[in-house]
């Protein structure tokens, strides 16, 4: 009796399994829901891959990065992202030396402007990067942020 | 009474929200001062705004955005008096959700 509900519970994980794994290999972007394999990764690249897709963001100066040169407190930098490209469809916040690199994405609706402004914790001094996404390209521009008190872990 | 604060204000063609919410924003990576123990994940994943009940902006945050995080966008075509509605769901399934027009 117990193992016919094991059987049973088995078969259902396995059922989900694939299909879960196919939502994660999608970009992540255009994605609703969580994007736990982008925000749980643990370097630059998976977290940046996981989030985009196959494609690296291309450097370009249009995507501005306003954050202060000198954080002193590193557990609440403010950050705001702003660019002059047109159709962006998304915008993702990635500071580079926390455990957990990608640290906020947003998906801009019909509506939105290009253009947003949170606060982010940073572990120490490293670059932070902003994202954009425009339909199937992305471009992104690094600031790098001295940390003299450390944050959080991030 | 909620715990978020949104302000929705014109200005020209664009309308400017920003809000600020109270949360803890735990990581899960940090450890207790006094105990040594890592303090439990507890952090805001989705953040959705509307205008309208048009979804205007959503965000996917990470344990690495700041303790009762602050959040600013823009948008355009509000007009003085639409709502403006700011809805948050965290890790634990928690959520809030506020609504102010645009002023």
């Amino acid at each position: 009796m117990i193992d016919t509900t094991r059987r049973t519970l088995l078969k259902g994980s396995l059922a989900i399994g694939p299909v879960g794994a196919a939502v994660a290999l999608a970009p992540g972007l255009l994605l609703a829901g969580w994007n736990q394999a982008a925000f749980e990764s643990q370097d630059l690249g998976s977290a940046l891959k996981n989030l985009l897709g196959s494609s690296a963001p291309e450097t370009n100066d249009a995507v501005r990065i306003k954050a202060p040169d000198l954080a002193e407190n590193g557990a609440v930098v403010p950050v705001t992202v702003e660019t002059s490209l047109p159709n962006v469809t998304a915008i993702a916040i990635v500071a580079v030396g926390n455990e957990r690199p990608l640290v906020a994405s947003f998906v801009l609706g019909p509506a939105a402007l290009p253009y947003v402004s949170t606060r982010v914790k940073m572990a120490k001094t490293a670059d932070l990067i902003a994202v954009v996404q425009q339909g199937e390209r992305s471009f992104s521009n690094t600031k790098n942020v001295k940390v003299t008190i450390g944050g959080c872990g991030g | 009474m909620s715990d978020i604060k949104v302000r929705a204000k014109l200005d020209g063609t664009e309308t400017v929200v920003k809000c600020l919410i109270s949360h803890p924003m735990e990581n899960g990576l940090r450890k207790d001062a006094k105990t040594g123990e890592l303090v439990p994940a507890h952090f805001i994943e989705e953040v959705v705004c509307k205008w309208k009940g048009e979804v205007v902006l959503t965000a996917s945050w990470s344990g690495g955005v700041s303790k009762n995080p602050y959040l600013s966008f823009k948008f355009l075509g509000g007009a003085a008096g639409d709502p403006v509605e700011i809805t948050w769901k965290d890790n634990l399934g928690q959520s809030q959700s506020e609504t102010a027009p645009i002023s």
